[in-house]
């Protein structure tokens, strides 16, 4: 469940508190306490989705637009700011709290709107959980799963079914904001690999007609581009496991290639792992 | 002016059908009444002819054909299931003696066409009557095969498979006034076809941003103009509605006009955008207005002035207050339909607690009908029902917090001649018509 435990402070604490804005400050109290409840709602109204059926891509962006709408007026009040410094005082380490942070903050300088979570994890990432583009996100829920990466990015919401993994990170989230730290749940950029998700999205963008030039991992992609993942997906769904969207034929006809040559930065996803997938990867298809 | 909006007074229930009824449309005569399901299933029903009988009133509305349209499917490269349920059913103008209609679910439209059989040709020469092959050496005569007359069936058969050209789910089909193509529309594009054509459609609109996380607003419902046929609508989360002029370019991303209306500023919450969605937009059939159906009102909007709609009804405003709680249960995102009557005077949309509402544009007056079970036996007179807002609750009056919410009308249809309106209500239909007097 989503702890509410976060303390909460008047933006003007400082003053002296009088009669009248004693009660104009309960009126604000229980407007913050109501805006944070919807707030609460709408994010696990995001997580929560049919597994089997894709979200309705409508409600999904409706729900996403209120979710901005009150973080733009926390922003403004300044109410953002205790949120997240609750977050701080949770005695976490300080690239911790950047990744939690990154849940409910914006995370670009340039982009003015704030993103939400979404949960990639890499960690014992199969073939079939390919990314096909950069605007897919790939989540699986191994057994061996550590490490997961809070990414902000929208794009990874509308494509995909929010999985339980995500839930998972809810909970890593929760757990980290009340003080337990948990270093191997959320993971953060200092220990990630340095590979970026430029390449992951031509190594695992296989599905996808693109406009921009080949990689040096194009190789591979036509390698990938013939596999049948379907054999895969059984096998996920078999042993319990999420796995991840992929491209449908019907994505064959987009046209619209995101390009590859903005990765948001601070939502890079972690891909430490990479290396070994693709090792795991290349043993699957070579059938070794 | 007579008033168009009367109390219905007789009611037809079909209570058999075994699944969510997901869309009602009659054909453009009226004589045929479509419905579709959440098991894929299309249920049509045909109005017997008037009985000379004066005492009886006009046709009653019968089963005439059931098929399946439309099966479950599973996507597997990204493990997802891809509903059966249709979404839309629209009929095309009858051009012979059979009755063609598309219906389409998330991904696929399909062209049904429906027949009628009543004779049998019978005295082949190469076959017997049981369809076993004759000995050649015993066919000595020629004969031509006679036809025989044989109890009637009607057959279902899918004649156009239109797949492949929706990566989203599609809300909205539209037959054009050409009679020769059609457009489909999902959450971010738009697609028109030919009739004829399965293996490729036009995209005319597309609003998905090269960068998905940018995504803010979504195409809700679209229409094609009943007369210009290089004209559409489509309507969208923001609750805007674009018309664009297909002659204009291929791709039309830009409107030709924009229709919106100012917010009230003293209204706004956190849910004014997502009670502003537009679930559904009709062009009336004259061509000159469209309505929109929001989630609190139902809006008129002359096609010559963009700034605000001519006329605004309020369905449910004493949801209002409840706006939160509706949020958590997520029937804030219900989409509800509306539709006109056949001159244009009255238009309809459906409420919660199996309430329906109708308005008459030239008196101003609303009705609000309960489609039950319970409340209405068949023949009898519909009573009128009202909703308490607050203060004493009237006798028969029911209050807002006894509404039941799972209780809820999306679709309803309009004969496109006479009073005759049917009504979806879970898995109901509702067939409610006027008595001739």
């Amino acid at each position: 469940m989503f702890s509410k435990g976060t303390k909460r402070k008047f933006s003007d604490g400082g003053e002296e508190i009088s009669d009248e804005s004693l009660l104009g400050a309960r009126v604000a109290s229980s407007y913050s306490l109501q805006r944070q409840s919807l707030l609460d709602m709408s994010l696990i109204k995001l997580q929560l989705c049919h597994m089997l059926v894709e979200p309705n891509l409508c409600r999904s962006v409706l729900i996403a637009n209120t979710v901005r709408q009150i973080q733009e007026e926390m922003t403004h009040d300044g109410s953002w700011h205790m949120v997240t410094e609750a977050f701080c005082s949770a005695g976490q380490s300080p690239s911790e709290r950047l990744v939690a942070t990154e849940v409910l903050c914006r995370s670009r300088e340039q982009d003015a709107e704030p993103k939400l979570f979404s949960v990639i994890s890499y960690e014992g990432c199969r073939e079939e959980e390919v990314v096909a583009d950069e605007t897919l996100c790939s989540v699986s829920v191994s057994d061996t799963v550590s490490n997961v990466c809070l990414a902000g990015r929208m794009g990874q919401c509308w494509e995909k079914s929010e999985l339980s993994g995500v839930e998972r990170d809810e909970e890593a989230l929760e757990d980290s904001r009340l003080g337990s730290g948990e270093d191997e749940e959320i993971d953060t950029e200092d220990g990630a690999s340095t590979e970026s998700p430029k390449t992951i999205g031509q190594v695992f963008g296989t599905f996808e007609i693109k406009n921009g030039s080949p990689g040096p991992d194009s190789a591979l992609e036509e390698l990938f581009s013939d596999v049948d993942t379907s054999y895969y997906d059984l096998d996920t769904m078999l042993t319990g496991m999420q796995s991840a969207p992929k491209m449908g034929p019907y994505d064959l006809l987009d046209s619209l290639a995101p390009s590859h040559s903005s990765p948001s930065i601070v939502s890079t996803p972690n891909c430490r792992s990479d290396l070994n997938e693709l090792d795991h990867i290349m043993e699957i298809i070579v059938g070794s | 002016n007579k008033s168009t909006v009367k109390k219905p007074n007789e009611v037809f229930d079909y209570p058999f059908l075994p699944d969510i009824i997901s869309t009602v449309e009659f054909n453009c005569s009226g004589e045929l009444l479509a419905t579709g399901d959440k098991g894929g299933r299309v249920v049509i029903f045909q109005r017997e002819q008037e009985s000379k009988n004066r005492l009886l009133s006009r046709g009653e509305y019968n089963v005439y054909s059931t098929f399946q349209s439309h099966e479950p499917e599973f996507d597997y490269l990204k493990s997802l299931e891809i509903e059966e349920k249709i979404n839309k059913i629209r009929w095309l103008p009858q051009q012979n003696a059979a009755h063609f209609l598309l219906s389409a679910n998330d991904k696929t439209i399909k062209l049904w066409k429906i027949s009628e059989r009543d004779k049998r040709a019978e005295g082949y020469n190469l076959k017997d009557e049981d369809g076993r092959l004759r000995d050649q050496f015993r066919i000595t005569t020629l004969r031509v095969p006679v036809l025989m007359p044989m109890d009637l069936m009607v057959e279902a058969s899918p004649r156009r498979i239109f797949a492949n050209a929706h990566t989203y789910h599609i809300n909205s089909i539209s037959v054009n006034s050409d009679y020769e193509t059609y457009l489909s529309a999902d959450d971010l594009r738009i697609n028109l076809w030919h009739l004829e054509i399965t293996d490729r459609s036009f995209n005319i609109v597309d609003i998905k941003p090269a960068n998905m996380e940018e995504l803010t607003e979504v195409i809700t419902a679209a229409e094609c103009h009943p007369h210009q046929c290089n004209a559409f609508v489509y309507s969208s989360s923001k609750g805007t509605i674009r018309l664009c002029d297909m002659r204009a370019a291929a791709l039309c991303d830009r409107h030709s006009k924009f229709f919106e209306e100012p917010e009230d500023p003293s209204s706004r919450s956190f849910f004014s955008e997502i009670i502003s969605s537009i679930s559904d937009v009709k062009f009336s059939h004259s061509g000159r207005y469209m309505m929109t159906r929001d989630y609190l009102s139902v809006k008129v909007w002359d096609l010559n002035m963009e700034n605000r709609p001519v006329e605004t009804y309020q369905v449910h405003e004493y949801l209002r207050s409840k706006l939160c709680s509706l949020y958590e249960n997520d029937c804030i995102f219900d989409k509800f339909e509306c539709c006109w009557n056949g001159s244009d005077s009255a238009i309809m949309t459906g409420s919660y607690n199996n309430f329906f509402r109708m308005f008459d544009r030239n008196t101003r007056r609303d009705i609000t009908l309960e489609a039950s079970r319970e409340n209405s036996k068949p023949r009898a007179m519909l009573k009128p029902r009202k909703v308490c807002t607050g203060g004493k609750r009237k006798k028969d009056e029911i209050s807002v917090d006894s509404l039941d919410f799972n209780k809820k009308i999306l679709h309803t249809a309009w004969h496109p001649k006479e009073n005759v309106i049917a009504v979806a209500a879970t898995n109901n239909l509702y067939i409610f018509q006027d008595k001739i007097n």
